[in-house]
């Protein structure tokens, strides 16, 4: 989806569940808020969060932009630039490393020809390298999307590449794989 | 086999519902302690309990709530740190999937004692899933009347609401946890004041782990007296260890703390050993933050005591022989593992979380990131050894929060008892260059 600025507004469902968020917090404390809605307009509109999308947000939430900018650009989960359909995000610290993490990113990569941080030519896939996601027992591993896909081997790989790369793939449900 | 407090049920089909929870006692405490006991009588027991933070630090929970202040007029906040990012941890995580419950019963009976009308949960944002299990859980306790208004006809009234992160291991520091619930960056704040006097929008503020709310309902339902009676001295009651590394059975377990770490790591109840074939070589027995401990010191202590799974046994020998319980992530490594590139590993993290706030911090970690990645890559000299060594005394103590110290410590013990493997990697660069030709040849290093 693009983010042209006509095309930036929650549905009515997202609209409906911002309003909830904003009344778990103190009268005039919507800035709390803040976090979970980037999530929403991350979600909502492409996977990544453009300025136009940024400042809709400060707009739906009464801030000034730069309140929203510098919490977008503080927190790894928000993406500042277009990512793929499917994202492949690689846990890369101390126990995946022990799990072999890193033949399995190798594989990954040759498999897509492209490199962490990159994004296949065709807009399917991203690859990324992130810090411990807190599934150390059953390295290695991958976020993809909403869910955490455990105990990684090349053959779950080609699966993946398979079938998250298809059209109307869906990353907020678990798939097995 | 050990008694278990928090997972007794984990294995019973449907646990992560109300019903099925309800059906095993779940709720109980919350009857006795509104029905019978006030508030001043929770914070009573959760202190004559011994009960340690389980987050990491291991302060006396109920000492920390006797802390708050309760000015009148202003509200109180309870916060659940939910934020579990430390290397090696996955406990937190376990519990909210397996027993949801548990943590809501857990929060009614701590916002109680401590006189909070609303409690949040702060759930690190990669664990989005958790989101929907925990609001499912918080949904069932609230229709079948055990949050909301006037709950059990005690007057006292209580909201539950989950807010998740977006990533970034600094939230799990109270204050920064705080800045980021109020929808801010998270850069911790100088202390004082404390949350306890002026944490959540100014007002006074608890902040507690998962685990530490959790095992607040084992300790109503049995009583703080004997809930101290489990565990051994002031390491009281029950500890999830999230076990993970080369071992024949990783995953989390709820141990009596006084476990010897021989037993956990190779009796079937627990981890059942190092995988076939191999040797265990070093441990980091609480999260990446903790010195490492090398094989002659796993087992025992460098006085030659059994190394006991309690705060106290693991400290033993200070930072120069021993290490810290810390948050219970628990990482086995074999003689494969390469201490130095686990270390780099490590530094890379910290460099990648570190807030920017405190200068030796943001520089420090991003040195040390550089020159183990020079060392592992081959292109060290051995200057960078001591060079190292100097950068982590020079951050550790010197930052507004205890990430610096969490950065400096695991890069000063690794060099501390694994340094010729440091030396190795310097003598020998054409040995340890590429990415998978970087193992030393260990015949010649003694494990």
């Amino acid at each position: 989806m693009s983010t042209t600025e006509k095309e930036i507004k929650f549905s009515e469902a997202t609209m409906a569940r911002v309003h909830e968020l904003i009344s778990h917090y103190p009268e005039g404390r919507q800035k709390s808020a803040l976090l979970p809605v980037l999530h929403l307009a991350q979600n909502e509109f492409g996977g990544w969060l453009s300025v136009p999308v940024m400042d809709y947000v400060a707009s739906v939430l009464q801030l000034e932009p730069i309140e929203v900018y510098e919490v977008a650009t503080f927190y790894t989960m928000y993406n500042q630039e277009p990512v793929g359909q499917c994202m492949i995000e690689f846990c890369q610290t101390g126990p995946c490393l022990c799990g072999g993490v890193e033949p399995l990113i190798e594989y990954t990569e040759n498999k897509l020809g492209i490199k962490l941080g990159e994004t296949t030519p065709d807009g399917k896939f991203t690859l990324k390298g992130v810090e411990c996601l807190g599934a150390c027992g059953y390295a290695p591993m991958a976020q993809i999307g909403k869910y955490y896909y455990e105990h990684l081997t090349p053959a779950k790989i080609d699966r993946i590449i398979e079938e998250f790369g298809k059209p109307g793939w869906d990353p907020h449900k678990k798939h097995e794989i | 086999m050990g008694r278990k407090l928090l997972l007794e049920h984990e294995h019973v089909p449907g646990i992560d519902g109300y019903e099925v929870y309800r059906s095993k006692g779940g709720y109980q405490a919350v009857e006795k302690a509104l029905k019978s006991m006030g508030p001043e009588a929770v914070v009573e027991e959760v202190k004559t309990s011994g009960l340690r933070g389980r987050g990491g630090a291991g302060f006396p929970t109920g000492m920390k709530w006797s802390f708050i202040a309760k000015p009148e007029g202003k509200p109180r906040y309870l916060v659940c740190n939910a934020d579990e990012s430390e290397p090696g941890t996955f406990k937190d995580r376990y519990l909210m999937e397996k027993i949801p419950h548990l943590l809501v019963e857990g929060l009614i009976l701590s916002s109680f004692a401590l006189g909070a009308n609303t409690a949040y949960i702060y759930i690190r944002g990669e664990y989005k899933w958790l989101v929907d299990v925990m609001e499912k859980a918080i949904g069932e306790a609230k229709h079948n009347g055990w949050i909301g208004k006037n709950i059990l006809n005690s007057g006292f009234n209580l909201e539950i609401y989950v807010n998740n992160g977006a990533g970034a291991y600094i939230c799990g520091e109270e204050t920064a946890l705080i800045e980021s619930l109020e929808g801010k960056r998270g850069n911790p704040r100088i202390k004082p004041p404390f949350p306890a006097v002026s944490g959540l929008y100014n007002c006074p503020t608890v902040v507690n782990n998962v685990e530490s709310i959790a095992a607040v309902v084992p300790i109503i339902n049995l009583g703080g007296a004997e809930y101290a009676k489990i565990g051994l001295g002031k390491s009281t009651g029950t500890k999830l260890i999230s076990a993970c590394g080369h071992l024949k059975k990783p995953g989390v377990y709820e141990i009596e703390l006084g476990v010897s770490v021989e037993e956990f790591i190779n009796s079937e109840e627990y981890c059942g050993g190092i995988r076939d074939g191999h040797r265990l070589k070093a441990l980091i027995p609480g999260g990446s933050s903790v010195p490492v401990l090398p094989y002659h010191l796993i087992y025992k202590t460098a006085n030659g005591d059994q190394r006991l799974m309690t705060y106290e046994s693991l400290a033993d020998g200070g930072f120069a022989t021993g290490s810290m319980l810390g948050s219970g992530g628990f990482i086995a490594m074999d003689e494969t593992t390469c201490i130095v590139r686990n270390t780099w590993s490590f530094a890379r993290f910290y460099h990648h979380e570190s807030c920017g706030q405190c200068s030796p911090c943001r520089e420090g970690t991003g040195w040390m990131e550089k020159v183990l990645h020079r060392i592992e890559h081959g292109h060290g000299n051995m200057h960078d050894i001591d060079l190292l060594v100097d950068v982590a005394k020079k951050i550790e103590g010197n930052t507004i929060c205890p990430l610096g110290d969490a950065a400096a410590w695991p890069v000063a013990a690794a060099i501390r008892h694994f340094r010729e493997e440091f030396e190795y990697h310097i003598k020998y660069p054409e040995k340890v260059k590429g990415i998978y030709a970087h193992l030393p040849d260990y015949s010649a290093v003694p494990v």
